[in-house]
């Protein structure tokens, strides 16, 4: 911008011929949520980081995976089932619980930061409305997150699998129990299935909580999205001496009693058996916390208009 | 058609009245001036404008209602709030990247070019940019939309001298054509009014003067007179007096610019200047009254 050059460089004198007039909501919403990943690096750094923890831990174990394999022959089938998952599963657990924290995180942050660093105003200028930003900053604990723990854990579990077998074969040890007790396929569908229905659709109220916090709190959200719920939950047991609120929340976070697996809680996601996803499609549990996220989200679509600069 | 056109436009916060009924039309192809002291409410009438804030009264902003119909007024309008705004983690490619894909009257290639005058470089992210560039910056992107009205409030504070001259004059050499507008608010007065084509003031909520910058010059006078000279000046009701070098320097406001020229040197006054008559003497006489 040095005003003594007054020639222009490349083609800014083509700047007469109309830009292309229109561009899809598809298309806004696309580069908002990249303009999240941007922002958020957590996101996938987080859980990568957790996946890398697992593979450095696992290598060390490998040490002791052949006298384990040969110990695990002796077993019956079921207890050589159980020793064989559990790191597969504690694997999966723990990524799982990572990219929880980091949604929550996110959630308390995306609606508070863009007002507290006035950056709002700057987002504000460009022809993005209110709705979609929202929606593209919910869509990253709803759709995002599950989709990079589903991502992130199956690779995991195959390196994990890779790992054992080169080391197994190595030492002559049969690798036939590892994989025949190790239906990768089966697992990665039922994680696949419990990140949707459990993190995606049964935590969505709690998501579309924190972005309503998020978006409204004058500072502090963290506090703001606790305090209320155990000041509820206070105000219920001193006046009534019940904890329905308490064990409404309880049951939320759990995965719920007409959750998506009858075993939602236990993680042990081997069977299709358990699941019952016509039973959590009808649930009323679900569609309640559904709704509710919608009006959650509608407030804080609301609030993003009427909210100015902290 | 008016770009900017209100009527009785109100604003209030709780008790304290921000805008105080104001009436204002801005025609296309101008470039305007909002001058007033602090808490005068020139961000409130522009917030208002942008559809960043709900307001009472008639209001239309190339011809639709800011608040209503923000989601469609803001393709045609852009604004750079003050210096602080763009997001400290962003990086220059992502801010292009950004804009070409969200905004339809986004050129990339003029931002391109514009970046091109500048050391700012494209890995670079906000928060590594010195307090110029990321306005630099910031005044790229928004030259590079194709807007009808661009809206800059405080675009220079906290800059230095050599930023904020080059500031107004890329402003002025690479963006500006007589079908786009600008209002622009800022206390460094001096350095706008060469570029300014229309003059506002606005104090307590109120506009006090609305006039084009010929009009200006015709209206204000300054006259520099020998301590002689000083006590006929003064009949003639000037609305400012000081003294420099043991002369008086009185301005005036509507006399007679030949009348003035026989008692001693006449030009024309700064900005600055004509605001301390004109806001100062406003000031004096509500304090009067308060008396």
């Amino acid at each position: 911008m040095n005003p003594q050059s007054n020639a222009m460089p490349e083609a800014p004198l083509d700047s007469q011929v109309p830009a292309p007039a229109v561009i899809s909501a598809t298309r806004r919403m696309y580069w908002s949520v990249r303009r999240e990943l941007w922002e958020s690096r957590s996101i996938y750094i987080a859980p990568l980081a957790v996946a890398a923890l697992i593979l450095v831990g696992f290598l060390i174990s490998t040490v002791h995976l052949p006298d384990k394999m040969r110990g695990a022959l002796a077993l019956n089938p079921m207890q050589q089932h159980e020793l064989i998952q559990q790191p597969y599963n504690f694997a999966a657990l723990l990524i799982m619980g990572t990219t929880f924290i980091v949604a929550v995180f996110y959630c308390l942050d995306a609606l508070y930061g863009e007002r507290r660093d006035r950056s709002i105003l700057f987002w504000k200028s460009l022809p993005v409305s209110d709705l979609t930003t929202v929606l593209s900053k919910a869509s990253i604990p709803l759709v995002i997150l599950p989709l990079v723990t589903f991502a992130i854990t199956v690779v995991t579990q195959w390196i994990m699998l890779l790992l054992s077998t080169a080391v197994l074969l190595g030492s002559g040890v049969s690798v036939a129990p590892l994989w025949s007790h190790l239906p990768l396929w089966h697992m990665s569908l039922m994680l696949l299935y419990h990140l949707l229905a459990i993190h995606g659709l049964w935590y969505a109220p709690i998501f579309g909580w924190l972005l309503l916090v998020s978006g409204w709190a004058p500072r502090a959200p963290f506090l703001w999205a606790g305090l209320p719920l155990l000041a509820i939950g206070v105000v219920e047991k001193i006046a009534f001496n019940t904890a329905h609120f308490a064990a409404m929340l309880g049951n939320r976070i759990g995965g719920g009693s007409g959750g998506a697996a009858s075993t939602a809680g236990s993680m042990s996601m081997d069977s299709l058996t358990q699941l019952a996803p016509v039973q959590f499609l009808i649930s009323p549990g679900l569609w309640i916390g559904l709704a509710i996220t919608a009006a959650f989200l509608a407030a804080a679509v609301r609030l993003r208009r009427y909210r100015e600069p902290i | 058609m008016a770009c900017i056109e209100a009527h009785g436009l109100r604003k209030t916060f709780g008790t304290t009245v921000a805008l105080d009924g104001v009436n204002l039309r801005v025609e296309e192809g101008r470039i305007l001036g909002l001058i007033g002291p602090n808490g005068a409410g020139k961000t409130t009438a522009l917030n208002a404008i942008l559809g960043l804030t709900q307001y009472q009264g008639e209001l239309k902003v190339l011809g639709r209602d800011p608040w209503t119909e923000r989601d469609l007024l803001v393709r045609d309008v852009c604004f750079i709030a003050d210096v602080a705004v763009l997001p400290r983690w962003l990086r220059v490619s992502q801010a292009l990247d950004y804009l070409a894909g969200v905004h339809p009257r986004f050129d990339r290639a003029k931002a391109e070019g514009f970046l091109a005058k500048t050391n700012i470089m494209r890995t670079s992210k906000v928060r590594e940019l010195s307090k110029g560039m990321v306005v630099q910056l910031h005044l790229a992107l928004v030259m590079a939309i194709d807007a009808k009205l661009l809206v800059l409030d405080e675009p220079t504070l906290g800059l230095d001298i050599l930023y904020r001259k080059q500031f107004y004059d890329s402003l002025l050499n690479d963006y500006f054509d007589c079908s786009r507008t600008i209002v622009v608010t800022t206390h460094q007065v001096e350095e706008v009014q060469h570029v300014l084509t229309d003059l506002m003031f606005i104090n307590r909520g109120r506009i006090v003067l609305d006039c084009s910058m010929e009009e200006f010059e015709r209206r204000y006078v300054e006259l520099t007179v020998h301590p002689e000279q000083v006590a006929a000046a003064r009949a003639l009701k000037p609305i400012l007096e000081r003294q420099v070098f043991g002369r008086g320097v009185l301005l005036f406001d509507q006399v007679d610019r030949q009348q003035l020229a026989s008692l001693g040197e006449v030009r024309t006054p700064s900005i600055a200047d004509v605001f301390v008559g004109v806001i100062g003497n406003q000031a004096g006489q509500a304090q009067g009254a308060a008396r």
